[in-house]
C-alpha cells in the first residue's frame, strides 16, 4: 500500500508537471486578458499535432520539435485573438469566454479535418523503464519532466525580469495604471495570448510524447488545467504550478480507489472543494 | 416525409425548452451554464431509470424536474457568490462529469450501452401514425406554456430585477435585492426546465446512452440563443427551431461535397456551428430579434 501510494505520488508529480504548462498559459491570458480562455484545449492539441507532424516527416528532435509545437500554438493564438476573441472582449468577460469554447469547436475539427480522428504516436526510440527500489519511473517521463521544468524557468525569469513580463504583471495588476506609465495593452495582450498558447502547445506535445495525440487530447485535460489554474489561484503563475502538481497527484490517488474512468470527476470534485473553502485559491487574488 | 417533419418539429421544441433554459440563465440574469447538456442528460436519464422502474411516465417526468432542481443548486452553491467566470469553469466541468457518470455507473444507466425501452406515454394505444403527432402536440403545448410563462416573468417586476442583476449587481444590491437569492432560483428554474426537456427527450427517441449528451448540445444552444435574440424568450425559441432545421439541412453535405470521408463531414459540420457562433456574436450579437428595452415612463408633474 504505501509503495503504490509513492508510485501515485510520482507519476502524479511527473503528470502535474505536463499539466503545469498548459495552467501556467491559462493562467497568464486570465491575468492578462480576464477572460478564461477555453480554446487552451485547441491550443494545446494544435502544438501536439505540429510536434507529430515534424517528427513524423522531418524526423526532429524533441528540443525543435517543442519549439515548433510552441511557435505554431503560439502564432494561432495571437492570429486567433486578433481576429476573433480580442473584439468580443469588450461585450464582457462571458462573451468573450463563449467565444472561445466556439473557436475551440472550429479548431478541434479542422485538425479533424485535416488528420482524422485516429490516435497519432511520435516516433521516438523506446527506453525501458528506469526502477528505484519499488517505484517504476519511465525515462520518457522523466525527459519530459526535466523539459517542463526548464520551459517553467525560463517563463519565471521572463515573467520576473524582462521588460515584457514586468510590463505584463503590470497591466494584470491595474491596466489602467499601466496604461499611465506608458505601457501599450494591446501589445501586452498580444504578447501574454502569444505566450500563453504557446505554453499550452508545448504541454501538448510533451503530452503526446507521454501518450498519443488526437483532436481531443486538449479537450480531455481541460478540466485537470482548469483545476489547477483554480487550485492555485486564477491569475497567480506559481499557483498554477503548485495547482498543476496538487491535481496530478490527486488523479494519480484517486486511481487507487476509483476506476481510471473517472479522472476528470477528480478535477471537478476539486474545484467545487477549492471554491467552497478558499475560493482564492491557494496564492490568488480575490475572486469576488 | 410528414414523420420528418414531426420528428424535426419534436426536437426544434425540445432545443426550445433548452433555449428558453439558457435565455433564462444567461439572457436575463447573465449567468452562464456551460453544462446544460448535463442538465439535459440528468433530466432524461432520471425520468428513464424511474419509468423503468416502473413508474408512470408523469412521475418520471416530475422526478426529472427535482432532479435538475438539485443539481442546479448543488452546482450554484459554492460558486454565485463568486466572479461569473467560476461558474463557467464549474458548469462545463459538471457538463463532462454527468457523462462520466452515465458512463461508468452501469448499474444505474446502463453504461455505454444506454437505457433502451424507455416508454413512450399512450405509445400503444395511438400506435405508429398517432405517436408521433401526439407527441409534437404535445411538446409544443409545454413549449407554448414555458414561453408564456417566461415571457409574463420577463415583462414582471421579478424579470425586471433580473436584468438589473445582469447589468449591475452592485447596483441591484445597493437597490435593496436579495441578488443571491434571484440568482439561485434562476438558476434552478432553468434547469429544471433543462431537465424537463431531457425526459422528454429520452420518452420520445426511447433510448438514451451518454452518447447523446455531448457537450455540443451546449454549442447547439448557445448558437440558438445568441441567433435568435438574448434575452427575449421568443428569440430562444425561433433560434432552437431555425439551429434544428440548419442541423438538418447539413445531413444533405454528403451530396454536396462528394469525395470528403464521414469523418470529415462531421467535422464540417461541427466547424460551421462553431463558426455560426462566432459569426454571430461579432457581427450581430443582439440576434434577429432583439431584446425590447421598455422606454423608462414618461415623466409626469405631480400637480
Amino acid at each position: 500500500m504505501f509503495s503504490s501510494l509513492l508510485q501515485a505520488i510520482v507519476s502524479g508529480l511527473m503528470t502535474g508537471s505536463l499539466i503545469a504548462l498548459p495552467a501556467i498559459g491559462f493562467t497568464t491570458i486570465f491575468a492578462v486578458l480576464r477572460y478564461p480562455s477555453f480554446a487552451i484545449a485547441a491550443y494545446m492539441t494544435i502544438g501536439g499535432f505540429a510536434g507529430i507532424y515534424a517528427n513524423q516527416h522531418f524526423g526532429m528532435g524533441i528540443v525543435a520539435l517543442l519549439l515548433l509545437a510552441a511557435a505554431v500554438a503560439g502564432l494561432v493564438g495571437l492570429l486567433a485573438e486578433q481576429a476573433v476573441l480580442g473584439p468580443l472582449r469588450p461585450a464582457g468577460a462571458l462573451t468573450a469566454a463563449i467565444g472561445s469554447i466556439a473557436l475551440n469547436v472550429v479548431l478541434e475539427n479542422i485538425l479533424r479535418f485535416s488528420f482524422g480522428n485516429d490516435l497519432q504516436g511520435f516516433n521516438l526510440p523506446i527506453h525501458p523503464d528506469m526502477r528505484l527500489g519499488p517505484i517504476r519511473v519511465g525515462s520518457q517521463q522523466l525527459q519530459n519532466l526535466g523539459l517542463a521544468i526548464a520551459v517553467m524557468a525560463a517563463v519565471f525569469l521572463f515573467l520576473r525580469y524582462s521588460r515584457f513580463g514586468r510590463a505584463m504583471r503590470a497591466v494584470a495588476d491595474n491596466a489602467d495604471l499601466a496604461r499611465l506609465k506608458g505601457i501599450d495593452p494591446k501589445i501586452i495582450c498580444g504578447v501574454a495570448v502569444a505566450l500563453g498558447a504557446a505554453l499550452a502547445g508545448v504541454g501538448g506535445a510533451l503530452l503526446g510524447m507521454d501518450t498519443s495525440i488526437d483532436p481531443l487530447t486538449g479537450y480531455r485535460v481541460l478540466l485537470s488545467v482548469f483545476a489547477a489554474a483554480v487550485l492555485g489561484g486564477l491569475g497567480s503563475t506559481p499557483g498554477a504550478v503548485l495547482g498543476a502538481l496538487a491535481i496530478g497527484v490527486a488523479e494519480e490517488a484517486s486511481l487507487l480507489v476509483v476506476p481510471a474512468t473517472y479522472r476528470g470527476a477528480i478535477a471537478f470534485f476539486a474545484i467545487l472543494a477549492m471554491l467552497t473553502f478558499r475560493p482564492r485559491g491557494l496564492l490568488g487574488e480575490r475572486s469576488t | 416525409m410528414a414523420s420528418y417533419v414531426l420528428f424535426t418539429l419534436t426536437i426544434g421544441g425540445i432545443y426550445a425548452l433548452l433555449a428558453l433554459s439558457l435565455n433564462l440563465v444567461w439572457g436575463m440574469a447573465g449567468m452562464v451554464n456551460l453544462g446544460l447538456a448535463g442538465f439535459f442528460a440528468v433530466g432524461a436519464y432520471a425520468s428513464a431509470i424511474a419509468t423503468g422502474a416502473g413508474a408512470p411516465v408523469i412521475l418520471g417526468w416530475l422526478l426529472a424536474i427535482a432532479c435538475g432542481v438539485v443539481a442546479g443548486l448543488v452546482i450554484t452553491f459554492a460558486t454565485l457568490r463568486l466572479r461569473d467566470d467560476y461558474l463557467a469553469i464549474v458548469t462545463l466541468g459538471f457538463g463532462e462529469v454527468v457523462r462520466l457518470v452515465a458512463l461508468n455507473e452501469r448499474w444505474l444507466t446502463k453504461g455505454a450501452d444506454g437505457i433502451s425501452g424507455i416508454p413512450g406515454p399512450f405509445k400503444q394505444a395511438l400506435g405508429q401514425t398517432g405517436f408521433p403527432i401526439f407527441y409534437c402536440v404535445l411538446v409544443s403545448v409545454i413549449v407554448g406554456g414555458v414561453w408564456l410563462a417566461l415571457r409574463r416573468l420577463d415583462l414582471s417586476p421579478y424579470g425586471r430585477t433580473l436584468k438589473a442583476i445582469r447589468e449591475d449587481q452592485e447596483l441591484a444590491r445597493f437597490a435593496g435585492k436579495p441578488v443571491l437569492r434571484f440568482k439561485f432560483e434562476a438558476f434552478a428554474v432553468a434547469a429544471a426546465i433543462a431537465a424537463l426537456a431531457g425526459a422528454l427527450y429520452g420518452h420520445f427517441q426511447s433510448y438514451i446512452s451518454p452518447d447523446h449528451f455531448q457537450s455540443l448540445i451546449t454549442i447547439y444552444i448557445f448558437l440558438a440563443v445568441t441567433a435568435g435574440g438574448v434575452g427575449r424568450p421568443l428569440g430562444a425559441v425561433v433560434g432552437a427551431y431555425a439551429v434544428v432545421v440548419f442541423l438538418e439541412a447539413t445531413r444533405f453535405f454528403a451530396d454536396v461535397l462528394p469525395g470528403l470521408q464521414p469523418v470529415q463531414l462531421a467535422a464540417v459540420r461541427e466547424m460551421l456551428v462553431g463558426a455560426a457562433l462566432l459569426v454571430v456574436l461579432l457581427c450581430k450579437p443582439t440576434g434577429l430579434l432583439a431584446e425590447r428595452i421598455a422606454p423608462a415612463a414618461p415623466y409626469r408633474k405631480s400637480r
